[in-house]
């Protein structure tokens, strides 16, 4: 199992721009047209028998799938509990990776005693800790948890203590010559400019966690969403299997909406880019 | 009264460094307008930092009433030159003005009115809740300035903070900074480009040499106040000032152009 996300190295420059802005007209039209296409596309050739309808049910026989599902109890359960897995990882993650990235940002001696610990800790691929996360933590949600914030902590580790010294050296002498406490200072001065910084690894710290509560689930069993798959898959019910990919598909891009939303709020309340 | 005694900066780098200022010595009165003149890359920005305290010199002293200066005094206000830098982008024009004031136990009302009126000195009282980034170059600069004023500093240093205003804006805000100092009694520092300008605001103009710079010479500006942009400037002893300050400037620029060649 491949999980780009994980690969990717953390941003080190914040976006300067907010996302052009939304797409209308035709910019809405074409993706869903292709949508359309491909849907039309896989239908015909699983009808037809190009493609083995055994691993690939016809479009139609996953919605019905799907809608089958949405009727009963156990899906919004599941759904509920990968949620709240995922947003309590996000919940954790980003507010401890912020606090010790401005401490590692601010403090140098401490962030070069930590670095080689850093380094060490942070490529290590979380997937790579489940056998010792099921050896310590067991096969409870905790485990899912643990695995997420490890994951998205280090998304946000990084850019926090790049932010948190990207303050301009002018503003931080205001700072100095008005007599602004450390606090005053770490308030207005520091943590504004690691807004942009977090912003963007809050995003990439969304999609993070989610692919590890859902790989969690399904290597671990854990209830959830990606346990339903798998699930699904070993009695032989691909629609189902199908209908609940195509859900945990569709979490991922709604939650990446709204914090893109949330990001582009915050850069247009803050003049970050916001000029055009 | 501020004294600076044979204050020396030099910057780390390689050979030695390179030395910004060098025996530099003057003092400057409670209540005195002063200005410094002089090329650019002298130095000039390099005192004003040691001076407010943000930078500490490599030798000699500077001390404010007998005491030195080894930290930013709280007592003193910059406006730097680069000002777009120094104000928080995310928030507004009245916010900014009102940081400096935020303290333990201070008086939100008396603040926000404080604000109000510095803001309707330098000509901003509309734009209180813009944010930075929707003002003009211009009218940046002034919220720097209205954030200093609100402070009431007792010595208000100044980096070229006219530089980028439009030349009615520029009188006008010179014609404030004199009336802050008589009605506050604030000593000022104040770095120009401008001779017409050094003139017209100062006590005393000091003529700075290139680096490592130190004090050619201090022109007294005995001219009489209240000052005004158009009886003082046509004043024939303004005139002789001006082309004082002026003809050294350029003599200073002749001879270190024969010494380059
Ligand atoms: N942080 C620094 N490190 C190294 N050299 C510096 C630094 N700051 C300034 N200098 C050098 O010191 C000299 C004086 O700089 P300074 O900014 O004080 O000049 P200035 O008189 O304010 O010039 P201007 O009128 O153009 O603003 C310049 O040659 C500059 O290159
Ligand atoms: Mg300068």
């Amino acid at each position: 199992m491949v999980l780009p996300t994980l690969a990717r190295p953390a941003p080190r420059v914040p976006r300067r721009r907010p996302a052009p802005g939304r797409p209308r007209g035709g910019a809405v039209l074409l993706p869903l047209l292709a949508l359309a296409v491909a849907v039309a596309l896989q239908e015909a050739l699983t009808r037809t028998g190009v493609l083995p309808g055994s691993y690939f049910p016809p479009a139609s026989q996953t919605a019905a799938a799907l809608l089958v599902e949405l009727g009963g109890a156990t899906f919004w359960q599941t759904l509920g509990s990968t949620v709240s897995t995922w947003l309590l990882a996000l919940l954790i993650a980003v507010p401890l990776g912020t606090a010790v990235g401005t401490v590692l940002g601010l403090v140098r001696p401490v962030e070069a005693f930590l670095r080689p610990v850093v380094e060490f800790l942070r490529p290590i691929p979380s997937v790579a800790l489940i056998p010792l996360v099921v050896l310590t933590i067991g096969t409870s949600a905790r485990s899912a948890l643990f695995l997420a914030v490890f994951a998205s902590f280090w998304q946000v580790l990084v850019p926090a203590i790049a932010g948190v010294r990207s303050a301009h050296p002018i503003a931080l002498d205001t700072a100095r010559s008005y007599s602004f406490t450390l606090w005053q200072r770490l308030r207005w001065v520091q943590l504004a400019a690691m807004l942009p910084h977090l912003a963007t690894a809050t995003r990439l710290a969304t999609s993070t966690s989610l692919i590890l509560v859902v790989t969690a689930e399904i290597i671990i069993g854990i209830p959830g969403l990606g346990h339903e798959i798998t699930m699904s898959r070993s009695v032989g019910n691909a629609a189902r299997m199908y209908a609940y990919i195509v859900v945990s598909g569709v979490a991922g891009i709604v939650v990446n909406a709204v914090v893109k939303r949330l990001e582009r709020a915050l850069f247009v309340s803050h003049g970050i880019g916001a000029q055009a | 009264m501020l004294l600076i005694t044979d204050l020396e900066k030099t910057y780390p780098g390689p050979n030695g460094g390179f030395t910004a200022v060098r025996g530099m010595s003057f003092a400057v009165q409670d209540g005195e307008m002063f200005t410094i003149v002089g090329p650019s890359g002298a130095g000039k920005t390099t005192l004003l930092r040691c001076i407010a305290g943000l930078s500490a010199p490599t030798a000699g002293t500077i001390s404010i009433d007998g005491v030195p200066i080894d930290g930013p005094p709280r007592e003193f206000a910059v406006v730097f030159q680069d000002y777009a830098r120094s104000l928080m982008p995310w928030m507004s024009v009245a916010r900014n003005v009102e940081l400096p004031l935020v303290k333990h136990g201070s008086d939100a009302r008396s603040r926000r009115r404080a604000v109000e009126q510095a803001l309707a000195e330098v000509g901003l009282a509309d734009a209180a809740h813009k944010k930075p980034f929707q003002l003009s170059g211009g009218m940046q600069q002034r919220v720097a300035i209205a954030r200093a004023i609100a402070y009431r500093p007792k010595v208000l240093i100044m980096d070229e903070p006219f530089a980028s205003v439009d030349a009615q804006t520029r009188a006008d805000l010179e014609d404030l900074l004199l009336k802050v100092r008589e009605e506050t009694g604030t000593t000022i520092v104040f770095v120009t480009h401008d001779v017409d300008e050094s003139v017209y605001l100062s006590d005393r103009v000091a003529i700075v040499t290139r680096s490592p710079s130190r004090i050619d010479r201090i022109v007294s500006i005995p001219l009489p106040h209240p000052r005004d942009q158009i009886v003082t400037k046509s004043l024939p002893e303004f005139a002789e000032l001006r082309a004082q300050v002026f003809g050294r400037i350029r003599e200073m620029v002749h001879d270190a152009a024969l010494a380059d060649a």
